[in-house]
């Protein structure tokens, strides 16, 4: 390897300054691994258009940026985080407030909830449940190409944990509020685990929402176990400001007969890149993986998801959909992929996109990669406008033209909330959807940023 | 049951490959290697004129500072250019003027692959340039199609006669600095086929052009040019053998077509090269840039492709829509079994207004052949009701098989229409159960149902083409219905 280039060698230095404050905190298990984490990274580097998962989203412009500060948060920003009060009403969760990647509070930062499930801070964790962790730690956070993933396991400080017992079912959503506030540019890393054990169901609701109009970066990893038989739902709910930058890395691990779903719903942001992982690691597994966006101005949002079916008689499906405004611009990548011995495969994955302005640009690529014969795989992807025949069938019932339309864009979108199961969330968002293609949404609902 | 269908798909899928004769012709060849001066000595033994050495060297040189791709599906073996001879021909007496000048056994091999040279015997027949090894060795029809004004003769011809033409339209679709192997073809091409549509002309026959490697550790570069001219209609035919060999052979051909305002081209393509024995050794790799410029209004360009034969095939087949209401085709069966491996698809590049694609491709996979389909769909910025619709259909016969899609779909404008499906899957039991329950065995139940599902396909190639298309089908498929 010849020299780095000048970015990798900045996040290197920064690494090479800082791996003591990082690792003080840390377990030594978790510190284990940032070595050579480091190392690939400085392979790998920052993800360019050349990488071929990257080629339709340019990073340039968040990590040429000279951050001020990426670590630790000081104690004072603590008060506004403790006074953020979600907006959607009638939702009742379990609640989990979070600051920059950090926990605000000093107290209760590992509590236990009915059922003898845990949440809280890795780091808490790390020392209660120590076996766990490195049972399921930097076990499923495998990707060969991208270097983020490899940055934050290397840097990345704190996040939450959650721990679910075996046959623990929880009936209340547990709901994470990540909140991004500072005076200075910041870049915050944080890596989340979620282990559900054997026949267990929890859903987890993840609400990202920006309280400065700073510049932000976030580079998070989510690592899910999900046990056999086990039933797990996330949710993210993405509403941050036009100079926030984005980039969530998930990995779903399922074991046998377990049902798993994710479900981006991207309301506003400037650069957002979700990748989602499901590796189907026992037969009969299912995996639902869906996805909404909605960018207008200058916005780019990229979902990538990877589905691996590595053994047989597993089931997947892919849905997402998108709207696209002004001179937004939307990035979706696909893939299927189906090893040798996963006979019996169902796997379906669908993509489509309104382009409402000329300047609105879809890239998208749906793939499938198949090595197995008794399968049964198809995809699709449409980029257009609204259907002019629905359209007229509408206006010929009396229904003027700007109100079919909103009725039709609003049925596209709906497609994807409806696999939302918190009826209360559900409601909020379809009401929010609602507002923001009437246009009455025109920066995000409830954001003390004045981003315009 | 399951262990008669394995017998009957492993006997499907071991058909011979019946083109893998040598013959035994006096070559000119000069030696392996690959340098500047080898590109000078082909230049020399051709006679060109300056510019062409000029567009050659040029070539050569950026060659040398490109790397191989690697981005595609592909497992490819290291290639050695040092060890290729790039310049082989049948020794020329001095010009072909009738049939009778033409090596007996020469014209024997072109009898036994069924290429009508004896015109004579087709009045009604096809016009066929064939190409051996390096060079064209005998176009017919010349004189017929010069009647009304069609020029179709080998390209060194091209470059001696009409070399205005050549140097208008040479390198516009295809420049010389397109990709790794379009520029390793402009330094060392050696001959191909140069066809002229004049304008208004409905072209009265179907042209085509017959490749054949028939030497050992040769490589064969040859470039095709087709130009459309206003208002004119051309049917264009290409086929390609060569003998069983334990090597791999490289063949990096150029294909560009150009059409003019309301010209329509169909260009149909049946691959057989071999494709390695059943230990996948030998056979050819197949890396092709195919790309047809519709330039004017209203004109199409249609490519048809059934890809059965070579040991890796790399080509994409692709349409520029430059001009308003300009369409384009696509339609493609690729087969790949034993070791086999294909990664073949198109582009479309919606630039027009109003322009239209349309990609069809339907994949089969048997033994352990790798079969991918990677396309781009790109609309810009100003192509004005741009529309697309593609369909890639994979059908896996046995389970040590791959089939893959790639897509690329690039919207930037927000009138385009663009739709994308594609599924894959195998034979259904209860399909074959249905034709079994009908008296239809097996193995003919799979032949019935991977011709249907290539039909859509096979008709939209010329009459004798798609004859020959379903033979080889059913040679390539033999026993592989799972």
């Amino acid at each position: 390897m010849s020299a780095l280039n000048e970015r990798t060698e900045r996040y290197y230095t920064l690494y090479k300054d800082n791996i003591k404050r990082i690792s003080e905190s840390s377990s030594p298990y978790i510190n284990s691994f940032r070595e050579a984490a480091i190392g690939r990274f400085n392979e790998l580097g920052i993800p360019t258009k050349k990488n071929e998962t990257y080629k339709y989203t340019s990073l340039d412009t968040f990590f040429n940026h000279d951050f001020k500060s990426c670590f630790i948060p000081v104690a004072q920003d603590f008060v506004k985080a403790e006074e953020f009060r979600c907006d959607v009403t009638d939702l009742d969760a379990h609640g989990i407030v979070l600051l920059n990647g950090f926990y605000p509070t000093i107290h209760d930062k590992l509590r236990e909830l009915p059922g003898g499930i845990w949440i809280g801070s890795l780091n808490e964790a790390a020392k209660k449940f120590s076996k766990k962790i490195e049972m399921h730690y930097g076990k499923y956070a495998e990707d060969d190409k991208d270097g983020l993933v490899h940055l934050n396991t290397a840097m990345a400080s704190d996040g939450v944990f959650i721990y679910v017992p075996e046959d623990v079912v929880l009936k209340k959503p547990i709901q994470i509020v990540n909140l991004v506030q500072s005076d200075e540019d910041i870049f915050n890393q944080h890596r989340n685990l979620i282990i559900v054990e054997k026949n267990a169901d929890v859903t987890l609701i993840v609400c990202d929402h920006t309280l400065s109009p700073q510049k932000f970066l976030t580079n998070g990893v989510t690592e899910i176990y999900v046990g056999e038989n086990s039933h797990f739902d996330i949710i993210r709910v993405q509403n941050e400001h036009n100079n926030a930058g984005k980039i969530t890395h998930t990995f779903i691990h399922q074991e046998r007969n377990s049902v798993a779903s994710s479900n981006n719903i991207t309301l506003h942001g400037g650069l957002v890149r979700n990748s989602t992982h499901h590796y189907l690691g026992g037969e009969g597994a299912e995996s639902y993986s869906y996805g909404l966006y909605l960018a207008d101005k200058f916005q780019h949002v990229d979902n990538y998801v990877n589905v691996n079916h590595a053994f047989p008689n597993c089931t997947s499906n892919q849905l997402f959909k998108g709207v696209l405004d002004d001179m937004a611009t939307g990035a979706f990548n696909g893939r299927i992929f189906v090893r040798k011995d996963a006979q019996g495969t169902l796997a379906y994955q669908k993509n489509s996109s309104i382009l409402l302005t000329d300047d609105a640009k879809m890239d998208t690529k749906p793939q499938l990669e198949i090595y197995a014969d008794d399968v049964r795989c198809s995809h699709g992807a449409t980029v257009g406008q609204l259907d002019e025949n629905a359209l007229f069938y509408l206006q010929s019932r009396g229904i003027n033209k700007r109100e079919a339309r909103l009725m039709l864009m609003f049925g596209f979108a709906h497609d994807v909330i409806q696999n939302i199961k918190v009826e209360a969330l559900r409601e909020r968002m379809d009401n929010l959807v609602m507002q923001r293609l009437k246009g009455e949404l025109s920066r995000c609902a409830s954001c003390m940023v004045k981003c315009g | 049951m399951g262990k008669d269908k394995d017998k009957i798909i492993s006997e499907v899928t071991s058909g011979e490959y019946k083109y893998g004769f040598y013959s035994d012709i006096e070559m000119e060849q000069i030696p392996k290697g690959l340098s500047e001066d080898v590109v000078r000595i082909i230049s020399k033994k051709k006679n060109e004129p300056d510019w062409l050495l000029e567009f050659r060297l040029k070539a050569f040189r950026h060659w040398q500072t490109m790397k191989m791709p690697e981005w595609a599906n592909l497992i490819i073996p290291k290639i050695n250019y040092q060890d290729i001879i790039f310049y082989s021909a049948p020794k020329q007496k001095a010009k072909y003027e009738s049939i009778d000048d033409i090596d007996p056994e020469l014209k024997k091999t072109f009898d036994k692959l069924g290429i009508p040279l004896e015109e004579q015997k087709h009045l009604a027949g096809v016009a066929v340039d064939a190409v051996m090894d390096s060079v064209s060795v005998k176009t017919t029809f010349r004189e017929t199609l010069a009647e009304s004004g069609i020029i179709f003769c080998s390209f060194s011809d091209a470059v001696k006669e009409y070399p205005d033409l050549v140097k208008r339209y040479m390198g516009t679709v295809v420049p010389y600095t397109d990709n790794f192997f379009a520029s390793l073809n402009s330094a060392v091409f050696s001959d191909g086929s140069f066809c002229y549509i004049p304008k208004g002309v409905r072209c009265p026959m179907e042209l085509s052009t017959y490749f054949r490697i028939n030497a050992a550790s040769t490589g064969q570069f040859e470039r095709t040019l087709l130009v459309a001219d206003e208002e004119s209609y051309v049917s264009y035919l290409e086929g390609c053998t060569a003998p069983m060999r334990d090597e791999n052979q490289l063949h990096a051909a150029i294909v560009e077509i150009i059409a003019e305002n309301n010209a329509e081209v169909k260009y149909s393509t049946v691959q057989n090269w071999y494709p390695g024995d059943k230990n996948g050794k030998g056979g050819i790799f197949n890396f092709v840039t195919k790309r047809g410029l519709c330039r004017g209004e209203n004109s199409k360009i249609s490519w048809t492709q059934i890809e059965t034969g070579s040991a890796i095939t790399w080509k994409y087949p692709s349409c520029i829509l430059k001009g308003d209401n300009s369409t384009g085709e696509f339609y493609s069966v690729a087969v790949v079994n034993n070791h086999q491996q294909a990664d073949t698809g198109t582009k479309m590049i919606h630039i027009g207004k109003n322009t239209k694609s349309t990609i069809v491709s339907k994949g089969i996979s048997a033994g352990q052949g790798q079969n991918s389909y990677r396309g781009l769909v790109k609309v810009l910025k100003n192509a004005m009701g741009a529309r697309n619709y593609s369909q890639c259909d994979s059908l896996l016969l046995g389970d040590k098989c791959g089939a893959h899609t790639f897509p690329y779909i690039e919207v930037d404008n927000q009138t385009a229409i663009v739709e994308h499906e594609a599924t894959t899957s195998k034979i259904g039991e209860d399909q074959i159960f249905y034709c079994n329950q009908r008296g239809i065995s097996t193995e003919g139940a799979i032949g019935l149902i991977v011709n249907g599902y290539a039909r859509e396909v096979i008709n939209k190639l010329p009459m004798e083409f798609a004859v020959e298309a379903q033979k080889l089908l059913q040679i390539s498929l033999e026993g592989s219905v799972g």
